[in-house]
């Protein structure tokens, strides 16, 4: 099968893990076999190094969890001289998601990940919604996302994804914000925010009051999303949110994306990925397709 | 690591609310070697809306025989999912998760205290055994609000010395465990400790003013069980580390508490 194409990245397969639910791909070496995977994008990275949020971080919800982890890392340079060389020869396309607070932290961060050989894109993250300053200020207005976007692109010479935020009024307006500002790619949707309490102790569950949705609850809001937005650039369109089977993941080639991530599926059966892989080839052969673009909707 | 289906042996309520499940391996040789203290994340099946793996200390454990035996408090629609099983059903595991208990190599008159509360005397037992195979003279400290809440009492008492508090004095000592008369009498080497986490943080107190090493054994709310998701931190001397991979076992000298 023709690998797929997402600006210079060739994917051997659609199927990419999500960032902050994979760890750096090492936790999850026992249960896959990383050559059957399109690429893993590791866990948000920023300037300097983070704690995070206070613990609890999580909360399980019907058919799904928010999370409120907030960006807990050690920082670039920890990941470029002590994670990079651990993983830079898995035999899949490592990327990594660049967060920041600042235009001035993700163009510094984008241009010693650009330093890194065996790194072929990152994924911006303009759209965390668990740190006061995560990115989502910018991922919610057309404005803000393309100011961070062509600052990074004029700083990144490799592919550059930029992970959209749901929690907004119009997907669709910045999508086209961010391609005309110099993305090759976008991926979508990032968490929804959301919230959870329990009742019996009257207080918030997650130590940060709200937080992020994900899992099978929020699919069929991030199939809506992918499906409006791959119908208004021009650029692959990368799809995640509740993808927990193969099924799923063709769903998603079906509203339009050209790649999926696999995110909280993965703490529910680590090997979950391999699964999605082997029913995705299943399907393309129910349905004498032999590439991975001939999954689009009936006309 | 890995994920195995496994198959229920054996379902004995020990408890109005806890459960004691007997699981095997369709080959006892596939069944990996677990340590005390590690723990497995089992898949809920067929709970419509319940979504992660919930994690499970592993009680007891018998390698040639291929079987793993858990001590479930039911707490919620996944834990009665796991107590309502039946021999016959499979149970779907990842394991062996966690670090485990420190296990000293020459035993030979070591003389711990493992004092556990509620369920979370379960991973105790596998405990006890091992560091009385070892050679160590182990010390069960149990407690429970009344003499019904404690679970599996004669399998303890099979296993090793064991201590009793309840807290309407139904059975062995009346009151809080970190009040038996024992701490009072006798000098231990070092205290193992796993329960709610009041008692966990008394008996830690407890064991700094009597200048005795001690572990803890934490149940923080977790997700992936491999260190990749960062839900499940406990803020130690060294900052925000995974619970389900560094821990669930800490030296309370890394402990904030």
């Amino acid at each position: 099968m023709k690998p797929i194409r997402i600006g210079n990245l060739e994917l051997r397969n659609p199927v990419l893990t999500a960032s902050g639910t994979f760890g750096y791909g090492t936790e999850y070496a026992d249960f896959v076999d990383f050559n059957r995977l399109g690429g893993i994008i590791v866990k948000g990275t920023t300037l300097h190094a983070r704690e995070g949020n206070p613990y609890p971080r999580m909360a399980e919800t019907p058919s799904g969890m928010l999370n409120a982890v907030g960006l807990q890392n050690k920082g670039v340079a920890h990941f470029a001289d002590v994670i990079y060389p651990s993983i830079c020869d898995l035999p899949t396309n490592v990327i990594v998601n660049v967060s920041g607070s600042t235009i001035d932290d993700y163009v510094a961060v984008a241009e010693r990940i650009d330093t890194l050989e065996k790194i072929p894109a990152i994924e911006l993250n303009i759209s965390c919604p668990n740190v006061k300053q995560g990115g989502m200020a910018f991922g919610v207005t057309p404005d803000g996302a393309a100011s961070v976007v062509r600052a990074v692109r004029a700083a990144y010479h490799k592919t550059l994804i930029v992970k959209l935020s749901p929690n907004v009024t119009d997907i669709v307006q910045i999508a086209r914000a961010v391609e005309e500002a110099g993305a090759d790619s976008v991926s979508l949707i990032n968490t929804l925010l959301g919230m959870a309490i329990d009742a019996e102790k009257r207080r918030p569950i997650l130590s940060t009051v709200t937080g992020g949705l994900s899992g099978p609850a929020v699919k069929p809001v991030a199939l809506r999303m992918v499906w409006q937005v791959a119908h208004a650039v021009h650029i692959p369109v990368i799809g995640l949110g509740g993808i927990m089977s193969g099924t799923d993941a063709i769903e998603f080639l079906l509203a339009g994306a050209k790649a999926v991530q696999v995110g909280t599926a993965n703490f529910v059966d680590p090997a979950v990925t391999m699964h999605i892989v082997d029913e995705m080839e299943d399907y393309l052969r129910r349905h004498g397709m032999n590439e991975w673009d001939e999954v689009t909707m009936k006309d | 690591m890995q994920v195995l289906d496994l198959i229920v042996r054996d379902s004995v309520a020990v408890s109005a609310t806890a459960t004691r499940l007997v699981l095997a391996a369709s080959d006892a040789s596939v069944l990996p070697a677990v340590l005390p203290g590690q723990f497995v994340e089992v898949r809920i099946d067929e709970t419509p809306g319940v979504l992660l793996r919930r994690p499970i200390s592993i009680h007891d454990c018998d390698a040639a025989n291929g079987t793993l035996v858990l001590l479930v408090q039911r707490v919620g629609k996944g834990t009665a999912w796991l107590c309502n099983r039946r021999a016959g059903d499979v149970v779907n595991v990842v394991l062996p998760l966690g670090n485990g208990f420190s296990l000293p190599s020459m035993a030979s008159g070591f003389r711990p205290l493992l004092v556990g509360g509620g369920v979370g005397v379960a991973p105790l037992l596998l405990l006890g055994k091992e560091l009385t195979r070892r050679g160590a003279e182990p010390t069960f400290l149990l407690g429970a609000r009344t003499e019904k809440d404690l679970l599996c009492l004669e399998r303890f008492e099979q296993a090793a010395r064991t201590l009793v508090s309840t807290e309407n004095g139904g059975a062995g000592e009346k009151g809080l465990v970190t009040q038996h008369s024992v701490l009072e009498k006798e000098r231990f080497d070092h205290i193992y400790t796993c329960g709610p986490l009041p008692m966990m943080k008394a008996v830690a107190r407890l064991a700094r003013e009597k200048d005795i090493t001690c572990e803890a054994s934490l149940e923080n709310r977790m997700a992936c069980g491999l260190g990749a998701c960062l839900c499940c931190v406990e803020d130690t001397v060294d900052g925000n580390v995974c619970v389900c991979k560094e821990g669930p076992v800490f030296s309370i000298d890394r402990l904030k508490w």
